[in-house]
């Protein structure tokens, strides 16, 4: 059974380690959560992002993002490195997460092939 | 949608999209009654009163670039197939709560679905909303509050992936316990 008492252990272990985390110049993945990109599997997406990060324990912001207007492409989600373009990805599945997350996100290559919008850093 | 948990969390959407610092989700499973009542209420900035009536329409939604917003509609014929309905009661500065009823034993009811997948994801994309759910299972009741979790954890984010780690067990297991579990 889960217990607080786990949870305790784990803030002290989780707190020696933390110090180098802070919110400047992090990595961001952004979830297309709007009626359109949950109808089509956006809570999946998230559930394979979180494991994602939980099993390479990656320090990223994750967050989310309404209807942009490109339903037939979700679900989606955007990657953007600190200070490049943000580059969406559609119609993922969560097997394609674990792609995304070391090609683009550790290694800073953009999955081309996956890739249906680049919004450039600055822009909007 | 294919569960109602989805559309939970469509609607917990829109209470983040109100801005809300609190979502709190109820679902009541009255087998007995043959009753499922789901209720969400947050204190978003709420629905102003001459808008109430519209936001049912699908073609209504009060965001400016397309004119349409499907999220309350398929809810409401989700519980209206189900022999249920769905209820919005929303004041401006105060919050909005959506209450969805359906027929338990019904065979055109959607089934509850990954209950925890909503609530983790709602949690994991939100660490500065407060959540609480309380689900019941006739005698049974399962509350987590994210405040309660929030104060074990000092400095560190609920959404830290370690904590989220820590926090799918302890949902999936009280969602298990309710229903037999061990």
């Amino acid at each position: 059974m889960k217990s607080l008492e786990e949870l305790r252990e784990l803030r002290a272990e989780l707190e020696k380690e933390i110090s180098a985390r802070n919110s400047e110049g992090k990595p961001k993945i952004i979830i297309g959560m709007g009626t359109c990109g949950i109808a089509a599997g956006a809570r999946d997406i998230l559930q394979a992002v979180t494991q994602e990060l939980r099993k390479r324990n990656l320090d990223v912001i994750t967050t989310q993002t309404g209807c942009i207007g490109m339903c037939e492409q979700e679900p989606l989600m955007d990657v953007q490195l600190p200070g490049q373009d943000r580059i969406t990805y559609g119609k993922i599945t969560a097997k394609d997460v674990e792609r995304i997350v070391v090609e683009h996100l550790i290694n800073g290559n953009v999955v081309a092939e996956l890739a249906v919008a680049r919004l450039e850093e600055g822009g909007v | 949608m294919r569960e109602l948990s989805l559309h939970i969390l469509d609607i917990a959407q829109n209470s983040i999209a109100a801005s809300a610092s609190i979502i709190e989700i109820y679902i009541d499973e009255n087998s007995i009654q043959d009753r499922l009542t789901i209720r969400i209420a947050d204190n978003g900035r709420g629905i102003p009163q001459h808008q109430l009536a519209q936001v049912m329409d699908p073609f209504f939604t009060s965001r400016k670039t397309r004119g349409v917003g499907l999220g309350l509609a398929l809810f409401a014929q989700a519980a209206k197939g189900a022999e249920g309905e769905l209820l919005i009661d929303s004041n401006v500065g105060t919050g909005t709560t959506v209450t969805a009823t359906f027929r338990y034993s019904h065979i055109d009811r959607a089934p509850l679905g990954d209950l925890a997948g909503t609530l983790l994801g709602v949690i994991m994309l939100n660490p500065e909303v407060e959540v609480v759910y309380q689900h019941t299972c006739l005698e049974r009741t399962l509350c987590i509050d994210t405040r309660e979790i929030k104060s074990e954890l000092g400095s560190i984010a609920i959404n830290h992936p370690a904590v989220m780690n820590w926090l799918e067990g302890f949902v999936r297991e009280g969602i298990d316990d309710l229903y037999g579990g061990e």
